[in-house]
């Protein structure tokens, strides 16, 4: 009897005995080979599911998914959604070993003060790129997309989303994102509806693709894709307006009621190790949050001007309203588009 | 229901012809046969439908989905206007009317387009010789078995200012600059036309197939013109195919976004975009997206009523 017991055991050890871990993702985002590290050095079984977009994360785990898994991977204002909605648990003081490993700049994020609920998992920003074929003048400024020079005027895309176009908006006026001022909600509407004659085009799939063919000058653009531009052969370059620009991040967060809560911090610490966060990265190719990772980076990566801010220049994260502020700022993006 | 009337009317026409016994038993068989067709209608057409009708009813949960509480909160949002804060005197908002029109005269302008190179088309294709109507009406199908998007980015790629298109009239010495039609409501219209056309060509084959010639010989014979022979013989002789070919192209480029978008550069919200707008993003307003389904069906209905009332009296004449 014991013999077989202990056989039992035996059989059982590789998949059972650590148990196992359930990670809900964005698709294509992590490398298969750093799960299957992560498998190897803790005997913890992942499995992994996929999403396509932060408000499919959000809708999954509000219509009963919650409890299902263990970690998700939000970018930053859903974080802050989340946290609101009660979806997330809090990672108390000293339950990551790595936790130090976080890049000072992104510890006291507005998403999450003082990282209670979520370690960084990969960061990038918005803003355009501009043809230099067409346009040599200065581009360091938020003008070039709203109130954009002669050569530019009619050949600029722009990003069919609410959320970058109204921020890089009130980034440009230097108002704040969630105001209920009058005035300045006005000048915001102005501004964008002037701009607007100048637009060619609101197109978010296409970012790239315009600025590669030619039918775009300049475009608004998330950074990766602004080098994906480049690399294809379009003589753009990536403008990091002194302004200030959109910054995002993905987050990797701790979900309510997950099953295997332990399992889950033991992967925060795993990717919070500076290899590992690079061999993210290295397959994502945005930027890691973590300290220590130079060693391990692709430099075609970490030189990529588009990674590269300025010292001293800005970045914002685009901030969740409120239901009442939220509806001004839909008003104004379906008059814009009206 | 019009598959409902049907048994009733068979059934009914059983005793009169046999045994009321035979009736009985053609009953029996009829009804169970019929609940598969009740099922889909009643599971993919008349199930959603009200579950839309509902939702435009129903109070919008922030960040997407509902509270089931009735108000008339989105038909509020679509017809009036209080001003950005909600503090002026209630006067009709114009927003979302401008919307609808964009799409009913893009709608409408692609399906004369279409009328004017469909029926030309229908009709040659109708007086070949029959063994070769088959071929002509295969090769206008091939483009269809590709899917819409893509045939729609490929056009895309055509129209664009460093196009085939615009490189061969330049190197052809016709135009001395690109012409400019991408990001243009020609380009929507294109987009439209080219999408849609085979659905004004099939019907309109189809009618002018069963068409006698003759009698169009007849009204020459009785020194018609040609124009009279069209207007008064020919058009009302197939207008049952012309107006089948005009509600297939009409009704779907009223909701059509992938050619608004990808053509027109999505610079203006058009029904379909607008829709979508309300159930994407993280902002998300289910029950007015909900309420504007529900409004531009019933304007849909209302043209196909008018249109059933229009052929009844045509049929009684």
């Amino acid at each position: 009897m014991k013999r077989l017991v202990a056989l039992a055991a035996l059989i059982a050890t590789p998949a059972f005995a650590e148990g196992e871990l359930k990670l809900y993702n964005w698709f294509e985002y992590i490398p298969q080979e750093l799960l299957d590290k992560f498998e190897a050095e803790t005997g913890i079984d992942v499995t992994m599911d996929t999403y396509d977009s932060n408000e499919a994360l959000l809708a999954a785990l509000k219509a009963g998914k919650l409890g299902q898994y263990d970690l998700a991977v939000p970018g930053d204002y859903m974080v802050r959604i989340m946290a609101d909605e009660g979806l997330l648990d809090t990672i108390a003081e000293g339950e990551l070993a790595n936790r130090g490993n976080i890049d000072p700049q992104w510890l006291d994020v507005p998403f999450d003060p003082g990282r209670r609920h979520s370690i960084p998992y990969q960061w990038g920003s918005t803003a355009f790129a501009v043809n230099r074929d067409v346009y040599q003048g200065d581009i360091s400024t938020l003008g070039i997309i709203f109130d954009p020079p002669e050569e530019l005027r009619g050949r600029i895309n722009v990003l069919d989303s609410q959320g970058e176009v109204l921020t890089l908006g009130s980034i440009y006026l230097g108002i704040p994102q969630c105001t209920q001022d009058r005035a300045q909600l006005k000048a915001l509407s102005d501004m964008l509806m002037a701009a607007k004659a100048h637009w060619a085009s609101f197109g978010s799939d296409i970012a790239k693709d315009v600025l590669v063919s030619g039918d775009a000058a300049a475009g608004m653009i998330y950074n990766g894709f602004a080098a994906k531009a480049r690399a294809e052969g379009a003589n753009v370059e990536y403008a990091f307006p002194r302004e200030g620009y959109v910054v995002w991040m993905d987050n990797v967060v701790l979900l309510k009621d997950a099953p295997n809560r332990a399992n889950a911090l033991k992967f925060m610490d795993f990717l919070l190790e500076p290899e590992n966060a690079a061999a993210v990265t290295n397959y994502a190719a945005y930027a890691p949050g973590v300290l220590g990772t130079e060693p391990f980076l692709d430099p075609a990566i970490t030189e990529a001007p588009e990674n590269n801010p300025p010292e001293g220049q800005k970045g914002f994260f685009i901030e969740a309203c409120d239901e009442a502020t939220q509806r001004l700022y839909d008003a104004i993006w379906t008059n814009l588009k009206k | 229901m019009a598959g409902a009337g049907q048994p009733g009317a068979a059934g009914g026409a059983g005793p009169a012809s046999g045994s009321g016994a035979e009736a009985v038993g053609y009953r029996r068989l009829v009804v169970p046969l019929l609940v598969p067709a009740w099922a889909v209608v009643g599971l993919f057409m008349v199930l959603p439908v009200a579950l839309m009708v509902v939702y435009s009813f129903l109070t919008r949960e922030f960040r997407g989905g509902v509270t089931w509480e009735f108000t008339l909160a989105a038909y509020d949002q679509f017809f009036v206007n209080r001003g950005l804060f909600g503090d002026e005197p209630p006067r009709l908002e114009w927003t979302y009317i401008t919307i609808f029109w964009r799409s009913i005269w893009q709608a409408a302008l692609a399906t004369l387009l279409c009328l004017a190179i469909g029926f030309p088309t229908a009709w040659f294709i109708a007086t070949r010789p029959r063994a070769s109507r088959g071929v002509w009406l295969f090769l206008i199908t091939i483009p269809y078995w590709v899917n819409l998007l893509i045939r729609t980015v490929s056009l895309r790629f055509i129209l664009r200012d460093n196009g085939p298109l615009n490189e061969a009239l330049l190197a052809l010495g016709v135009i001395s600059k690109p012409l400019g039609i991408i990001n243009t409501d020609l380009a929507v219209q294109l987009g439209l036309f080219y999408s849609y056309l085979p659905f004004m060509v099939l019907p309109i084959y189809a009618a002018v197939e069963r068409y006698d010639h003759r009698l169009s010989e007849a009204a020459a014979d009785l020194h018609a013109g040609r124009w009279t022979i069209l207007r008064e013989i020919v058009i009302p002789a197939i207008r049952p195919g012309i107006v089948a070919g005009c509600i297939l192209v009409f009704v779907p480029c009223l909701g059509a976004f992938l050619a608004p978008d990808l053509l027109g550069g999505a610079r203006n919200f058009m029904i379909g975009s607008l829709i979508d707008e309300q159930f994407r993003g993280s902002q998300g307003n289910w029950p007015f997206g909900a309420a504007c389904a529900v409004i531009l069906m019933t304007m849909v209905l209302a043209v196909l009523i008018a249109q059933a009332r229009a052929a009844l009296r045509g049929a009684g004449r």
